[in-house]
């Protein structure tokens, strides 16, 4: 009787509705206590609906894509695949490193290179909204996984965790309006921050008007937010103007193809421990 | 029975969003597969089961994205809402006036959403109209394509029972 009596007044209920929607906005807007417990229940929840369907598309596709359409090459391909984005992870590394030994040289000081401990996972969801870039991947808590751990793709920086749930978790690209990293220009090492633009590419902000930057200059990360390790590829610089202020207005394209992310790799050592692989002391 | 429908048809787009937009949109296109089917329930189960199911799909949709919680469902409540209000007051079985309801929709959507998070200094979107506009008519093309598909179906496989019968 009494829902009835409400489907009546649709009015009543509009503003009802609205008023609770307030409600729960305000309060998370006006508190800084974290991650709110309904999200990370839902998320938690939803992603193993995620991983499920996740799971019958990836089974679909490789019926068809390994055994209807090609048999041993697909397979082959996929192993190959794999290695290959294994040695692409370890020439930037090595690369990143060869470049911190010459600066590490020029300072005299030398440390003790510590590995970066990474470990795979596969992309199992997109974003749930168009507004938000991230995705959910495949692994959780349970591997070890953390807030504020830095994923990575063969082809470079692709963002980092976000929430994790226990048997997955979700990670924010590099490309979102809220992501950020440490960045510099591997040419002329000048440091700034690259931001997410929303539209897949990146702005370099606080680069110095009056430094060197050209289209097509590579841009690393430098290390100092404390989640990238030093020296994995961001993108290469795609236009750069002389801003209205003291700082140049930089376009990024990212080298990483955020629609065609798969497989990603989580870089487990924490900050603090990764010795060389963070920006000299 | 029928809200039953309308929540098992948000769980499908919620996860369609999420794990087939990625394949089928490369690129970047931000269809909103979930507003789509908000509008569809609206349309044709009047604005309380419009705004019911748009505050359940915008709540999930927070929820799952990292947003902040309430303002993608206060987004969806209103135009949830006014789509079934549009939807009983006027016709809008044929593609155009769906094509056109969806176009608005999205705009209202985008323009409540964009505009909330702007007001409260939360996220910033330098020149949003591009985005909005690409959004809405992608929106209203794969609604229409979807809703024709949607009551086209049924009417199919009665024609070709009943042909089969003839046969006989």
């Amino acid at each position: 009787m009494a829902i009835a009596d409400i489907r009546q007044r649709p009015g009543v209920l509009l503003g009802a509705a609205i008023l609770l929607h307030v409600v729960l906005i305000s309060a998370q807007v006006n508190t800084n206590s974290g991650l709110p417990i309904l999200q990370v229940v839902t998320f938690g929840s939803f992603s193993e609906v995620q991983r499920a369907t996740s799971g019958v598309i990836d089974g679909v596709r490789g019926l068809w894509s390994g055994y209807v359409a090609l048999r041993q090459v697909q397979t082959e391909n996929a192993a190959l695949k794999q290695e290959l984005q294994h040695l692409q992870v370890l020439l930037q590394q090595e690369r990143a490193e060869a470049q911190r030994a010459d600066n590490l040289r020029q300072l005299l000081e030398l440390h003790e290179r510590a590995e970066i401990e990474t470990t795979a996972a596969e992309v199992i969801a997109g974003p749930a909204s168009p507004d938000f870039k991230t995705v959910t991947i495949d692994k959780g808590s349970s591997e070890g996984l953390q807030t504020d751990m830095a994923v990575i793709s063969s082809a470079g920086v692709v963002g980092r965790v976000i929430l994790p749930s226990r048997r997955a978790s979700k990670v924010q690209l590099l490309i979102d309006r809220n992501a950020a990293a440490g960045a510099l220009i591997e040419r002329t090492r000048v440091q700034g921050v690259v931001v997410g633009v929303g539209d897949g590419t990146l702005r370099l902000q606080y680069v110095p008007g009056t430094s060197d930057v050209k289209t097509g200059d590579l841009v690393v990360t430098s290390g100092i937010d404390g989640i990238y390790p030093k020296g994995f590829v961001i993108g290469t610089i795609d236009h750069a103007e002389r801003g209205v202020g003291e700082y140049h207005e930089i376009g990024v394209r990212p080298a990483v193809d955020f629609s065609r992310l798969e497989e990603v790799l989580i870089v487990k050592t924490p900050p603090a421990s990764r010795g060389v692989t963070e920006g000299p002391k | 029975m029928r809200s039953a429908a309308a929540l098992a048809a948000i769980l499908i787009a919620l996860a369609a969003q999420t794990t087939l937009a990625g394949f089928v949109f490369r690129g970047g296109t931000a269809i909103d597969l979930v507003l789509i089917v908000v509008v569809y329930v609206a349309i044709k189960s009047g604005p309380v089961t419009g705004l019911l199911a748009g505050t359940v799909a915008g709540l999930i949709q927070d929820a799952l994205a990292s947003g902040i919680l309430g303002i993608g469902g206060l987004a969806k409540t209103i135009v949830g809402f006014l789509s079934g209000v549009l939807g009983s007051q006027f016709i809008v079985t044929a593609p155009l006036p769906r094509f056109l309801l969806l176009l608005m929709a999205t705009a209202l959507h985008a323009l409540i959403f964009i505009g909330l998070y702007e007001l409260l200094n939360l996220r910033q979107f330098p020149a949003p109209y591009p985005y909005i506009v690409g959004q809405a008519f992608g929106n209203a093309f794969v609604g229409v394509v979807a809703f024709q598909l949607i009551e086209w179906f049924p009417g199919f496989v009665d024609r070709r029972r009943a042909g089969r019968f003839l046969k006989r």
